[in-house]
């Protein structure tokens, strides 16, 4: 019998491999030296960027991942919404992108055409061009974008100089795996579901250039590491933060799903990579599971001073998704990051 | 001992089974669930950690691990959840209210028709509501054309409240196409329900 050919497997940013597994792989390759490349592998950065002349430097970046919801367009431009995100996380502005798809030959094209669809629209939407893309045929579909953009070498957005009295932005809700993860399984509301897909669909580009406006002194998009290890990478050991769990943006239905236990290994690999740098002081298991939560295409975490900050959320929260203001930074302490419920 | 086996299966498949197994217990138990890798492990351990079960894993082999909950506490389970009951049942056991007129008792009728309204409006009122309010005769105007008492009765129908009208009353009197509210039934629904309710309240 044919193996029937499932489009939704459970995909998006919890298909990534762990972060421990990763940097395990990454730290043995030789590290390649130009005094041009500002930022690259061992920044553990979102997108690389490469200097071109005193004023311009290009973003590079490459994001793909099987589908995490069941419409092919929907998931087109999600995953779109998702490979732009990196050039806007380093604050550059999208230029050129390119289309990455695995796609299994004996499955109805029609399907790889809206997923296309998808994703050239929120291109477009960027104000990017399509230039082209590669295919290959694949057991299960995959979709992305090689994305180029351009940034003053002078205003990146690097991941990992938050300082001590900054606050934390976050500028979309957490909980999109969870919801994701529960549909799967049957278990998601149709407004959880659309709650999810909204924000996972929006660009974010409109983000990105409120808070340019102001000082951001680190900035890093919230993706499959889930918003605690982003949060590690972006203290780089150099300081800590201090969450607070009732000021964090979430899709509220999570609460339930977490008691069904609708949660995805990814989550758990979050949890166990981030370890024992964080504590928990009287917050639910639901927000727990919340904040290690893998992303699709999720929102930027910026840390920002205080007055920068509330002024930015004030501009954010007029884009119509949830967002906050979740913590501060502190001096370094013993542990990198306390939660406080 | 339940078994699960969750080889071969991705997260949260392993965990919402457990979940399910532990919840189908009648009686305390073991659930062993069989799994293939170590993440999978950890989130069942932490399923049961949540649920303030013991449970422990072992390594048999390198693609299957075993966690073991022991299962407590089974039947005290039941009773919280019917504590947290957010909507509790108002329904009485078996009263049956049975509306005979569109009047209530005799004399000048727009008093009786005054009555009727003001008896079925604080029937919503109560405490404990009937199973069953059982209109027949010209009590059938009160479910197909007095809209007071249409929208009282809706408010019961919304708790659970049964609401039959006698059809060939309906049909009598021609309001069969106007029934607002609730069921048209025959004679023998309304002896049954007369004949096995606990209470019958029939205002005269």
């Amino acid at each position: 019998m044919e193996k029937e050919i499932v489009f939704c497997k459970g995909g998006g940013c919890t298909a990534k491999l762990g972060p421990a597994a990763l940097s395990r792989v990454l730290q043995k390759l030789p590290k390649f030296e130009d005094p041009n490349l500002l930022v690259g592998f061992d920044h553990s950065d979102d997108a690389a960027v490469y200097r071109l002349s005193d004023d311009l430097a290009i973003v590079q970046t490459l994001d793909f991942f099987p589908p995490m919801v069941e419409d092919p367009y929907l998931f087109g431009k999600i995953a779109a919404a998702n490979a732009l995100s990196d050039v806007y996380a380093m604050g550059g502005d999208v230029k050129t992108a390119l289309n990455i798809v695995c796609f299994p030959e004996k499955m109805d094209l029609n399907i790889l055409g809206k997923i296309l669809m998808g994703g050239s629209e929120k291109v477009r939407e960027a104000g990017g061009v399509l230039a082209g893309g590669h295919s290959i045929a694949d057991e299960d579909v995959k979709y992305g974008l090689s994305v180029t953009g351009t940034i003053h070498p002078d205003r990146i957005f690097e991941n990992n100089r938050a300082l001590p009295g900054d606050c934390l932005l976050l500028t979309k809700p957490l909980g999109v795996g969870i919801v994701c993860t529960a549909q799967r399984v049957g278990g998601a509301s149709e407004e959880a579901l659309k709650k999810a897909t909204d924000s996972m669909e929006m660009l974010n580009k409109y983000a990105s250039e409120i808070v340019r406006k102001y000082e951001v002194h680190s900035c890093t998009d919230v993706t499959g590491f889930g918003l605690l290890a982003h949060l590690m990478e972006m203290l780089d050991n150099k300081v800590s933060a201090i969450i607070d769990a009732s000021k964090v943006p979430y899709i509220s239905e999570c609460d339930d799903y977490v008691e069904e236990f609708y949660i995805t290994a990814a989550g758990q690999r979050n949890r166990n990579h981030v370890g024992d740098q964080v504590r928990f002081e009287e917050c639910s298991f639901a927000m727990e599971e919340i904040l290690f939560d893998p992303q699709t295409s999720g929102g930027l975490l910026v840390s920002m001073r205080p007055e920068d900050a509330k002024k930015a959320l004030a501009e954010l929260e007029q884009l119509g998704l949830p967002c906050g203001i979740i913590g501060e930074i502190t001096e370094k302490q013993e542990i990198l990051i306390t939660v406080k419920g | 001992m339940v078994e699960v086996n969750a080889l071969g299966k991705a997260c949260p498949l392993p965990v919402i089974e457990t979940k399910k197994a532990i919840e189908e217990l009648k009686q305390d138990d073991t659930v062993k669930v069989l799994v293939d890798n170590e993440i999978a492990v950890q989130n069942v351990m932490k399923m049961a950690k949540h649920k303030n079960l013991d449970a422990s894993s072992e390594k048999i082999d390198d693609n299957q691990f075993a966690v073991m909950i022991a299962v407590t506490g089974v039947g005290e389970k039941s009773e919280v959840e019917e504590e947290v009951n957010c909507q509790p049942d108002r329904r009485g056991k078996g009263t049956v209210v049975v509306l005979s007129s569109d009047v209530m008792g005799t004399g000048d009728e727009s008093l009786g028709k005054q009555l009727i309204k003001g008896f079925v409006f604080a029937l919503t009122k109560m405490e404990e509501l009937p199973s069953k309010v059982i209109l027949y005769n010209r009590g059938a105007f009160l479910s197909s054309e007095n809209e007071d008492t249409i929208q009282d009765l809706k408010t019961l129908e919304a708790e659970g409240v049964e609401i039959l009208t006698c059809g060939t009353c309906l049909n009598h009197y021609g309001l069969a196409e106007k029934l607002a509210v609730g069921t048209a039934t025959n004679m023998y629904e309304i002896v049954e329900s007369m004949m096995t309710a606990s209470h019958i309240v029939k205002p005269s």
